[in-house]
């Protein structure tokens, strides 16, 4: 009885660990190409040990496009995502906290108009706000691409209400007698309690806003303004034959501040949509 | 006792920033604002162009009725990529969730262990919406990509994926169900709250694996799985940056979502007007759709009584 269930265990684990494998082969088969030379990468190997490893992929990549290098790529990246990521933050918590904690006129009207975005195709709305940046003259910067992540995004401001609906209200109640205000309660109760919700927030923003192709194919068109994934990009539009091998080395490196923010706060991350998802 | 007016005063501009209606107002004006300039503005501006010729750069911008909406119904690409959407729809989003419904059930195992596998298996939905993993994507596929390489192995014959019309939206739609990683970890989230003497009261009754699943595990997990669906199926419709670069709608039009039919209208032929009411339309048959999940949904979504 025992043999058969250690058996069991380890064929368990070593059914998930191959398919995970599987799973995550072609990020790996991307990591190990920015190694290998173009010949290697069109013959159609499978293998994921360089024949010949070389590193020159990297510095003929980094070197990027018509004298731009790809740190120019990356720091425009960095600037977006972080500032539209704190943008984020902020303003759906406060949005949040108005919607499930404050009996206010027109509440009831908001939220709905919040469920409603949540639902709303970006295509919809996609070309007229494309007309109104180009009309005020703001198209080509990166002011469309960071403004409205200041107005709170749905999907997060509906996450952070159902995590603040697990937020006794007595704590609010105690507060208050003890001379908090509303917006004390906010800062000293509420923002520090909904610290899980945050670091979801933060993971998920991040590698969407970090990994948004449309927008900044939209609104920047000077190359010295391009984001990391459109210049990535450009390695597959070049008029010549691709370099596959410096392609996979950026792609490699265009990857690499995801994984890192996923790795720091990946604990939060699998609980914290776990426990702030959804509740019936 | 000071000055009794500037008092009275003072408490009354107290009371007014203190009063829940202002409070609510301050909290909420980042969305109130938001929502007007960045949804609302939008939304009417396109609903108004779709019933014109508006086009970048026209000095007049003519009304011209229904038009619009009737050249969409003669208009071969956009039938087609209608067709394309809904097929790459209704394939990838049950299948997603299936998968991250069994891999989910698949880790609810109390193990340490389990923690690192989910992250193992969250990393292609992590990754799998950038232009790199795109990129990946396009070359595994490729004429001598790593698919063909083991099929060949397998000794099967290879397939030309992005060069036959019934093929090519395949590897789209393999990549979408890829991506299963946020939906397995909310109906991980829902397995757990299921209570465990659910289960134990149907082993004492002899119930085998299957029928616990099929009368315990869906019916607890119906809420989540409308959730799922939903959240999926918009986003599916939503589809773009993928066949934007795996293959720019081709071969003949067989990957051309409706997402990037419409950017190509607009972006390409500069015809706004035409392109604006295209995603109404899109938006029509994305309601009609999540109104059939939401109204079909009482049927089986099962809820606990009193909740």
């Amino acid at each position: 009885m025992k043999v058969r269930k250690i058996t069991f265990k380890v064929l368990y684990h070593l059914f998930v660990v191959t398919f995970g494998i599987v799973m995550i082969y072609p990020v790996l088969w991307m990591i190990s190409g920015s190694f290998k030379d173009n010949a290697e990468i069109l013959r159609g190997t499978l293998s994921l040990i360089p024949e010949v490893p070389k590193l020159s992929n990297y510095s003929t990549g980094w070197s990027g496009f018509a004298g731009i290098t790809f740190g120019t790529f990356f720091k425009n990246s960095l600037l977006i995502t972080t500032v539209a990521t704190l943008g984020t933050v902020l303003s759906s918590s406060l949005v949040a906290y108005a919607l499930s904690r404050i009996r206010f006129k027109g509440r009831k009207f908001w939220f709905t108009c919040m469920l409603a975005t949540m639902m709303l195709p970006g295509q919809v709305i996609m070309i007229p706000s494309y007309l109104i940046w180009y009309n005020l003259g703001l198209s080509n910067s990166y002011v469309p691409l960071i403004l409205p992540y200041f107005c709170g995004q749905a999907f997060f401001i509906y996450q952070m209400m159902q995590f603040m609906a697990g937020i006794p209200r007595e704590l609010d109640e105690a507060a208050t007698i003890d001379g908090c205000s509303r917006y004390t309660i906010y800062t000293h109760i509420i923002l520090p309690l909904l610290k899980p919700s945050i670091v979801t927030t933060i993971i998920i923003q991040f590698y969407w806003k970090w990994d948004d192709y449309m927008g900044p194919l939209l609104y920047l068109s000077k190359p010295q303004s391009y984001t990391a994934s459109l210049a990535v990009k450009m390695f597959a539009d070049a008029a010549t034959t691709t370099d596959f091998g410096a392609m996979f080395a950026m792609s490699t490196l265009s990857l690499i501040p995801v994984f890192l923010i996923f790795l720091f706060f990946n604990r939060y991350l699998v609980e914290g949509i776990g426990t702030s998802g959804l509740k019936g | 006792m000071k000055d009794t007016t500037t008092i009275g005063f003072g408490t009354k501009v107290r009371k007014f920033f203190y009063n829940d209606n202002t409070v609510g107002h301050v909290f909420a004006a980042p969305f109130i604002f938001g929502f007007i300039c960045f949804s609302l503005i939008p939304i009417l501006t396109s609903f108004y162009y779709a019933f014109t010729d508006f086009s970048m750069g026209s000095k007049e911008v003519t009304p011209v009725g229904l038009k619009n909406f009737a050249a969409l119904l003669t208009d071969e690409t956009f039938m087609k990529s209608l067709g394309v959407t809904l097929k790459y729809v209704f394939i990838s989003v049950p299948m997603k969730l299936a998968f991250a419904l069994f891999v989910a059930f698949l880790l609810t195992r109390k193990s340490k262990m389990v923690t690192l596998y989910r992250s193992l298996y969250y990393v292609p939905s992590l990754v799998g919406g950038s232009v790199a993993v795109a990129l990946v994507w396009k070359q595994l596929f490729a004429r001598r990509g790593l698919f063909n390489m083991v099929m060949k192995d397998m000794g099967l014959d290879t397939i030309n994926w992005f060069g036959d019309q019934g093929l090519a939206l395949f590897p789209l739609i393999l990549m979408s169900v890829w991506q299963f990683g946020s939906s397995m970890i909310i109906f991980a989230a829902g397995l757990k709250e299921i209570p465990t003497t659910y289960y134990e009261a149907a082993e004492i009754d002899g119930a085998n694996g299957l029928q616990k699943f099929i009368k315990i595990t869906l019916p607890c997990l119906s809420p989540i799985v409308l959730y799922n669906l939903v959240m999926q199926t918009i986003s599916a419709f939503m589809a773009f940056t993928q066949a934007f670069i795996i293959t720019k709608g081709g071969p003949n039009n067989a990957t051309m979502m409706y997402a990037l039919y419409v950017y190509k209208q607009a972006f390409d032929y500069n015809n706004m007007g035409y392109a604006c009411a295209m995603s109404w339309f899109m938006l029509m048959v994305m309601s009609i759709i999540t109104l059939i999940i939401f109204k079909s949904s009482k049927m089986w979504v099962f809820s606990e009584a009193g909740d």
